[in-house]
């Protein structure tokens, strides 16, 4: 489904992304670990088609296309869903109708028809439920006094209305208590099925002893140091990322 | 965005959808001022002479008068003798106006603006008086409103059949020599409507003035009075356009209202004059004098605005609340893109006891546009407990435009209460990013989040218009990003 190849991304001239190669498969859960600033959200900001990233060299596949040709929009349409880590705020604009807007210009893209609103209603309140999200959000401004655990649960109900084919959550965990994680995680995995594939970046083990992912990647420094199953996660939990320090510091000095 | 010129063409025209002219045979005499073009368009209107000296009287005052400088606009020089003061397309006949008597052409160019004049085509219970150019061409539904005792009818009618209400009222709430420009229309107003609500009558329909000026290089000077009587309501609306062209055309007209004891208006406004071009050429002046008296205790006055026309827009319509317990309300949204200036707000002025105001503003800048917002709140001495609420919020949309806010106070009793608050906010990148990620093109979310930003003013419109008036500001911010 998503085919990275020797991806090189920089920023004002600033290398970030230094040579990913990434390939998911529908159905599949890709993890994606690793230190602060290691461009796990620059990742995925760029695959959503974000603005102000120049991509130097290397490519990236999706559904046969090239991804970085297509607009954010295009991307949406097409089934890219990004769960932001910083979800903003949009004063003045009611929460279920941005989602009833984007809703249908998917609809469209793919010749539906628009839903209409009794159908819409039941759908958002059946999905409002997956993640416990209380009624009352839905006609709220977008994320406008939400905490952050209300942000985090807002996207994951928005995946689920809008059921992309790839999606990519950044730090959806980060900053919810256990309760609230684990909320957020039974309605990711309800949503998994063979066709939908997820790439979750966390930083913390935790979210993986709810969700089992079936690769784990660790980036470090703009690379994909390590991939392996679970079990690197658990390493990672024990070991920290220390390790990498050393390793990525020859590295660069080897290239 | 690509700029091929065909591209640019495209989306002036889409911009501004009623830049059209209409060919169609006028009455019009030769551009310039004085005291014999004031004695013409008194006689081709049949005035008596009371309105002729009233004419007179002002244009004497404004021969003294200059130009205000003091609003955050720029302009070239106005040429006052380069414009006609009088435009009329030649009816078929004279005496009363029915639908029968109007041109064609002129009832094909109010369908074309989405405002058909046949009252069975009509959106029911609106009643429309035409304002084309000078005069006014049609008003519909007259008979019904009579029923009521209502009367609509262009002021210059209003001037034979209700002479009386017409001396007591006009001027009364502007005066002659109240500023320039209120005082170049007592000169030389040539139409616009005028509405009298007798005691305890509610209108029983919406009444609308739609205003379009078609002629070159002539000015409009279109004034209204609305007299509510004791215990009456009504609400009335204005909408407006122009055709494009490359001059700049004035626009000068004058609204006064009068709203005697438990009376309440309701005055909204469209206002949706030619912009001009992307590169700020063309458009319209609009230099505007509006202005409420609550004249009476308990008496009611609702503004709602929406602007997002005019390369100039220069207008505050005003609240003067002098009755115990009256209330004034000014709900504003005021957009500018490309080249065009706003400077626009309100002066709520209280004097009776315990009058209470209300002030939303929400002014949008995108493109090279210039926003500001100036309001007085005055609390005279007399005015025991009285009460206002501020609230001015400046949305901005790319790096170009500019957004002020002027709020002057003048708090003379000591029991009042005067709060304020003022925001400047902007479409972030972030906002943008967010939406489309979500399947919204940059152009809807933008519209999205302007139409979310105007939401506590659209919803003081009445219902069709707030549509209307949501989908015009999507036109007009075409293009103010990417
Ligand atoms: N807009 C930006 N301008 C400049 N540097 C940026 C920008 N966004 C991210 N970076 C830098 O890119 C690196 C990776 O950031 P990010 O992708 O947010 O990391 P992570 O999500 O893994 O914590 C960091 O060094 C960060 O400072
Ligand atoms: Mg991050």
């Amino acid at each position: 489904m998503l085919s990275i190849k020797d991806l090189h991304v920089s920023i004002d001239g600033k290398p970030i992304l230094k040579g990913i190669n990434l390939e998911v498969k529908a159905g599949e859960v890709h993890a994606i670990m690793g230190p602060n600033g290691s461009g796990k959200s620059t990742l995925s900001q760029l695959l959503a088609g974000r603005s102000g990233y120049t991509v130097d060299s290397g490519s990236v596949t999706y559904k046969d296309q090239d991804l970085l040709e297509l607009a954010p929009e295009e991307r949406s349409w097409e089934g890219v869903f990004l769960a932001f880590q910083y979800p903003v705020e949009i004063p003045g604009v009611n929460n279920t109708y941005l989602l009833r807007a984007g809703l249908n210009a998917i609809r469209k893209h793919r010749g539906e028809a628009e839903i209409n609103a009794v159908d819409f209603l039941k759908l958002v309140r059946e999905k409002a439920k997956l993640v416990e999200l209380d009624e009352s959000f839905l006609s709220r401004s977008v994320n406008q006094g939400f905490s952050g655990g209300e942000k985090k649960r807002n996207e994951i109900f928005q995946m689920a209305v809008l059921e992309p084919a790839l999606a990519i959550l950044d730090e959806t965990d980060s900053g919810l208590d256990i309760d609230a994680l684990r909320i957020v995680a039974e309605g990711i995995n309800k949503l998994r099925n063979e066709d939908r594939a997820f790439i979750l970046i966390t930083h913390y083990q935790r979210l993986l002893d709810y969700i089992e992912p079936d690769f784990v990647h660790v980036l470090a420094d703009g690379q994909i140091q390590r991939s392996g199953d679970k079990s690197l996660a658990l390493e990672l939990e024990r070991e920290g990322y220390s390790w990498l320090d050393s390793d990525t510091g020859s590295e660069t000095d080897a290239a | 965005m690509s700029s091929t010129s065909e591209d640019v063409q495209e989306f002036v025209d889409k911009q501004y959808k009623h830049g059209f002219i209409t060919d169609i045979e006028t009455d019009t005499i030769g551009a310039g001022l004085s005291e014999d073009v004031i004695r013409v368009i008194s006689k081709k209107k049949g005035e008596p002479e009371f309105m002729l000296e009233w004419r007179l009287k002002a244009y004497r005052r404004w021969l003294t008068m200059s130009e205000p400088t003091w609003a955050q606009v720029r302009f070239d020089p106005i040429d006052y003798q380069d414009i006609i003061y009088y435009s009329a397309p030649k009816s078929p006949g004279e005496g009363p106006k029915s639908l029968d008597d109007v041109d064609p052409k002129l009832l094909e160019t109010y369908t074309k603006l989405g405002i058909p004049l046949l009252e069975q085509q009509m959106l029911a219970g609106i009643a429309v008086d035409a304002v084309f150019d000078s005069v006014s061409v049609v008003t519909t539904f007259k008979e019904k409103l009579a029923e009521a005792g209502v009367v609509f009818c262009p002021l210059s009618e209003a001037v034979h059949s209700h002479p009386e209400l017409v001396k007591k009222y006009l001027g009364s709430v502007v005066p002659t020599g109240d500023n320039f420009f209120s005082t170049l229309n007592s000169a030389v107003f040539s139409d616009g409507s005028f509405v009298y609500i007798p005691k305890g009558v509610r209108c029983p329909m919406e009444l609308s003035t739609y205003f379009r000026i078609n002629e070159a290089k002539t000015g409009q000077f279109e004034r209204t009075l609305i007299i509510a009587e004791e215990g009456s309501h009504v609400s009335y609306l204005e909408g407006c356009t122009a055709p494009m062209r490359d001059e700049n055309q004035l626009h000068a007209a004058v609204v006064e209202l009068v709203i005697l004891d438990n009376a309440k208006i309701k005055y909204s406004t469209v206002q949706n004059w030619y912009p001009g071009d992307e590169n700020g050429k063309g458009g319209i002046y609009n230099f505007v004098t509006k202005r409420a008296l609550c004249a009476g205790i308990n008496s009611k006055i609702s503004w709602t605005q929406v602007e997002t026309g005019s390369a100039i827009t220069w207008k505050y319509p005003s609240c003067v609340l002098r009755g115990e317990n009256s209330v004034g309300e000014f709900y504003s949204v005021a957009l500018t893109n490309n080249y065009q200036q706003a400077d626009t707000g309100t002066k709520m002025i209280h004097l009776g006891k315990n009058t209470r105001s209300t002030i939303i503003s929400k002014g949008i800048s995108a493109g090279h546009g210039e926003n500001s917002y100036r309001g007085l709140v005055r609390i005279a001495k007399t005015a025991e407990g009285a009460r206002n609420y501020t609230q001015c919020d400046s949305l901005l949309i790319g790096d170009t435009c500019a957004a002020h806010t002027f709020p002057y106070m003048e708090v003379g009793n000591p029991s009042a209460q005067v709060e304020h608050e003022a925001t400047t906010s902007k479409i972030s990148e972030d906002q943008l990013f967010y939406c489309q990620q979500r399947g919204i093109t940059e152009e809807d979310a933008v519209s999205m989040i302007v139409n979310g930003f105007c939401k506590s003013v659209f919803k003081e419109l009445p219902m069709e218009f707030a549509v209307e008036a949501g989908k015009l500001l999507s036109v007009s911010l075409e293009g103010a990003v990417g």
